[in-house]
């Protein structure tokens, strides 16, 4: 047993625990406050404490976890909202206080399926067993490898019973599992499958791609959190983690209960059923604001292991950051840039990096999408969160405060993201890669030309330069914006998002083709293009009768 | 809980800023309220910053000046800082830290609460849903306050953003539903402090309001205190007592100083404008304290008020507030009249929940929408018109400028002491798209223009 010596905040020095290892639990004061030792000396450790440590006194109690810091995992998961340890808050009471912890539990049982008979030599990774009504997927208990010298036979059992005995080893239905490192696989996977989001300026111009990595910087009022709930809610994978680290508490009641009412078009269940939230809401304790990440990485492992397409999207990095920095305020580490540690950039890296498609242990093939946003302080993208991210991601969704006031949501700006993935994404489907460019390039093209219509005024520019200026509007508004909230609109199939933009295409070559025959450009501007630009809000086979329609239209000029 | 007397430390090791080193404390826990003698027997207060072994760190609210290390006694209170809490509070007038200023007796309750209050379950918040009327058109019709949301007040200086907090503080209403109001005043001073208890004078009198008064002659750190004793009364009328509460903090520009200057005191690491890098967190903690819980009628709606240094909306202070609340009032210099709300660059993150039929009107959101519209293409144009003159503009932008007036004039421009219903506001607000041709208003259903549309079709 151990006594704490000093406490400032979150940071709690303890001594006499002899054996104490790092990043080791240890239980503090009367209260069993759950912290994590991040520094050793001597005989005294330093702890970051996960709870409120208001009361915790100098000579209180400390006592070793004896494990490192760990979250619980099992069919439970789907469907639940948990703190930043990973601790059930669904069902927990109104307010959170550590003192008198009111935190549900996972307790109840669960339907078992034996997948491999007695006797049977598993292979680390692979299925021994299933459980059913875990969520929209089969959960699957994975083999530590070895002789299977139990199994249980199908039927009910408890959260923690032992399922299997396997090479000596007992095998539960839920398990604990350190959060900070990753969880081993067999190899990487190099080919790209995209991962599809239902956004058209995404999936067309700024692709992911499974097991890739994404940011999303923006300042605030530019609609980050939207558009990562309309990712969280329309793309395809099995499991989503949504992580809420630091944001408004409302507004994870409102992903919550959004969740909750959305069918899964994939599965007719309800979306919240393949979802994992973990809820560090602004207010809640600091420090497990930083595990959050981790325990939402981990939790996408575990379902990635299972061979299951996992998304991981996390709102905000920029909070992990700043908990960083507090604690290494506190703890009189040297700061480097802006404050923060000078392990900002390897911490980072090293949390990108447990994206990936893999092949399992097992043989099976699942993957880790890491989707994290970054709130940079006055929209500011030099600074040092978003500059770092922006080194180690592939992909980037910069948002733009001008298109936000505009109210041209999703505000990604095409000029400033970027994605490494969309050239392999494309290389085996040239029609898309063509329609890519082309939309690209007209966006790039209108761009030029806004900056020089607001020089010498859009009525001096020669007849194909305005076309390339309404090429622009037509794009922004046609095909670019797409609104959250329209039930036809929200999510958009890719087979749609090429209809549109094919539609788009041909008419403004339409256009082009007129002014080069003759026809004065303001003629061309001033016909209604409504139809077209409405056709992200009409049924899909509507698209091309409402190009045919707008072509029609323009034959009139000829 | 202890009945025995507390022990009185005496053995003071440093005296620095608002801080005092106290030396040989035992069990003396962090954040927990300590109380210092003075020689000659004046009380101060303090919290418990840093304790490490028998050294403590304690911030005194109400300032160091006076102290001498040789006379100075400390004692603690064994446990972190609470305050009675009850209906007591409705109609009384307090210092920052919750002491009468109105020759009422101090306040009491049978409930106490820590001020530091607690975190709240997300999953048993309700998403806020039912409006705060405000009486000031610019706002109900374009960022509506709703009922458990918490939204920023920005200002550049010398706007009254004062005049407008009390404005909203004393016409704002739930309808028939209980409501209080907690006016918490950071730095004010005492010129700015009249002016707002004189506006709030009526709905002081129905003791619907509580005030915490701490002025720019105050102690600094006492203000540390100020937000976080409003929330906690308010957390306890809203969800015990089933009131809504519309908690006004206002200034918390000068709450952040006074968090810069005891961060600066102990040498901390200072982040950005040396602030403490823990500015997010800790204005979380009182941004955070609004919202619903599921199954209990009252709700807290939060209600920053800051002024901008220079203006400049990147500045620590905004661009935090703006990043944890749900939406924002720009008070800016540019938009000439009473109230100056900057309608383009305001926005309510919750309006969507919080308008619409049964709530305010069917068509509110498609009729904000509609405005905020023609003005962002008004603003295109009056642009263009600074680089082509006027008379050059195309006759559509002409009929959007004369529609981005009619705002001004009818329905942004209001009074001090002007409430406006919400009929009122709406019949405005229609006046206002009115001005220009039915064909430019796509956004408004044929419906809602045939029972709202006063131009020529």
């Amino acid at each position: 047993m151990g006594t704490v010596t000093r406490v400032n905040g979150p940071l709690v020095e303890v001594e006499d625990l002899p054996g104490a290892a790092m990043y080791e639990l240890v239980l503090l004061g009367p209260h069993k406050l759950p912290g994590e030792i991040v520094s050793l000396r001597g005989g005294s450790a330093t702890a970051q404490a996960y709870e409120y440590t208001g009361g915790l006194a100098p000579g209180d109690p400390a006592e070793r976890g004896g494990s490192p810091v760990s979250a619980l995992l099992g069919p439970h998961l789907l469907g639940g909202v948990y703190d930043g340890l990973l601790r059930p808050l669904t069902g927990a009471g109104p307010w959170l206080d550590p003192a008198v912890p009111t935190l549900a539990s996972v307790a109840r049982s669960w339907p078992f399926t034996p997948l491999v008979e007695q006797g049977r030599k598993t292979a680390p990774g692979t299925a021994i067993g299933r459980v059913e009504g875990a969520g929209s997927l089969a959960y699957l208990v994975l083999s530590p490898g070895g002789e299977v010298s139990a199994i249980r036979q199908p039927g009910r059992c408890a959260h923690d019973a032992v399922v299997a005995v396997v090479g000596g080893a007992e095998v539960r239905l839920t398990r604990r599992q350190p959060v900070r490192s990753a969880l081993p696989y067999a190899s990487r996977l190099d080919e790209t499958v995209p991962l599809i989001t239902g956004q058209r300026v995404i999936d067309l111009l700024l692709p992911v791609c499974l097991g890739g990595t994404a940011a999303v910087p923006g300042g605030f009022g530019t609609g980050k959190t939207v558009l990562l709930q309309q990712v969280a809610k329309w793309c395809d994978a099995d499991v989503v983690v949504y992580i809420g680290c630091g944001e408004r508490g409302n507004e994870m009641a409102d992903v919550v209960a959004e969740l909750a009412e959305l069918p899964d078009p994939r599965t007719g269940g309800r979306l919240s059923d393949r979802t994992v939230v973990i809820a560090n809401t602004s207010n809640m304790p600091m420090m497990a604001r930083e595990t959050s990440i981790y325990t939402g990485v981990t939790v996408a492992e575990h379902f990635r292991d299972m061979g299951y397409v996992a998304v991981v999207i996390a709102d905000s990095t920029s909070r992990w950051a700043e908990a960083r920095r507090e604690f290494a305020s506190r703890s009189g580490t040297l700061p480097a840039e802006e404050g923060y540690p000078a392990d900002l950039a390897s911490a980072l890296a090293a949390f990108y990096e447990r994206a990936g498609r893999v092949v399992t242990l097992g043989g099976a093939t699942g993957s880790v999408t890491i989707i994290g946003a970054v709130s940079p302080p006055g929209g500011d993208l030099t600074e040092p969160v978003t500059a770092q991210t922006e080194r180690f991601v592939r992909t980037l969704w910069a948002l733009d405060r001008d298109l936000a006031y505009a109210r041209h949501y999703p505000a990604i700006s095409w000029r400033e993201s970027f994605s490494r993935d969309a050239d392999a994404l494309t290389r085996d489907d040239p029609a898309n890669a063509a329609r890519r460019a082309r939309v690209g390039g007209l966006l790039a093209e209108a761009d030029r030309l806004t900056a020089l219509a607001e020089l010498v005024g859009a009525g001096a520019l020669p007849a194909h330069e305005r076309i390339g200026l309404l090429a622009g509007r037509l794009l922004r508004e046609g095909f670019l914006r797409q609104s959250s909230l329209s039930s036809l609109d929200a999510y958009c199939r890719p087979e749609r998002t090429a209809l549109i933009a094919d539609a788009l295409l041909a008419v403004l070559a339409r256009c082009l083709d007129l002014v080069e025959r003759g026809v004065p450009a303001a003629a061309v501007e001033d016909r209604d293009f409504s139809p077209l630009l409405r056709a992200k809000e009409a049924p899909e086979e509507e698209v091309e009768a409402r190009r045919d329609t707008v072509l029609n239209d323009l034959e009139t000029l000829r | 809980m202890t009945t025995w007397a507390p022990i009185e430390y005496t053995d003071v090791a440093e005296l620095r800023g608002p801080l005092v080193v106290v030396q040989g404390v035992q069990n003396v826990g962090w954040d927990e309220y300590a109380t210092i003698t003075l020689e000659s027997g004046e009380r101060r207060h303090g919290l418990v910053l840093d304790v490490d072994r028998d050294l403590a760190v304690v911030q005194v609210l109400e300032g160091t000046g006076g102290l001498r290390a040789e006379t100075t006694r400390v004692t603690f209170a064994g446990s972190p800082l609470r305050i009675p809490v009850g209906a007591g509070w409705r109609g009384r007038v307090c210092n920052g830290r919750g002491r009468p200023l109105d020759g009422g007796p101090p306040v009491f309750g049978h409930d106490s609460a820590p001020v530091a209050g607690l975190p709240m379950n997300p999953t048993v918040r309700e998403p806020p849903a039912e409006p705060v009327i405000t009486g000031v058109s610019a706002v109900d019709a374009l960022t509506t306050l709703v009922r458990g949301q918490k939204m920023a007040v920005f200002a550049e200086s010398g706007l009254p953003h004062l005049e407008f907090a009390a404005q909203v503080a004393a016409q704002a209403h739930t309808g028939d539903a209980p409501f209080s109001v907690i006016f918490a005043a950071m730095g004010l001073t005492h010129g700015d402090a009249g002016t707002v208890r004189d506006i709030l004078d009526t709905r002081s009198s129905a003791a619907e309001l509580t005030v915490l008064l701490n002025l720019a002659g105050d102690p600094v750190i006492e203000r540390l205190l100020t937000p976080r004793i409003a929330l906690t009364v308010a957390e306890h009328l809203a969800f015990v007592l089933r009131r809504h509460v519309l908690v006004v903090l206002a200034d918390m520009t000068s709450y952040c100083e006074a968090l810069r200057e005891v961060s600066t005191a102990r040498g901390e690491i200072p982040a950005r404008r040396a602030y403490p890098g823990y500015l997010y967190s800790d204005l979380a903690s009182i941004y955070e304290r609004c919202g619903r819980i599921r199954g209990r009628p009252g709700s807290v709606t939060v209600l920053p008020v800051l002024s901008m240094p220079a203006g400049d909306i990147t500045h620590p202070v905004p661009d935090l507030t703006g990043y944890i609340t749900e939406g924002q009032i720009l008070l800016s210099r540019e938009v000439t009249s009473y109230p100056h709300i900057d309608p383009l660059s305001s926005l309510s993150r919750m309006m969507r929940a919080g308008v619409g039929a049964g709530r305010t009107r069917p068509e509110h959101l498609d009729l904000a929408a509609q405005i905020q519209a023609g003005l962002s293409r008004a603003r295109q144009a009056g642009e263009l018109a600074d680089v082509v003159g006027e008379s050059a503009l195309s006759p559509a932008d002409r009929r959007y400028l004369a529609m981005a007036e009619a705002f001004r004039t009818r329905l942004l421009a209001q009074r001090p002491d002007e409430v406006r219903t919400l009929e009122e506001t709406f019949e405005r607000a229609w006046q206002v798209v009115s001005v220009l041709p039915r064909g430019e208003l796509s956004m408004l259903s044929e419906e809602s223009l045939e029972a709202g549309y006063e131009g020529e079709s």
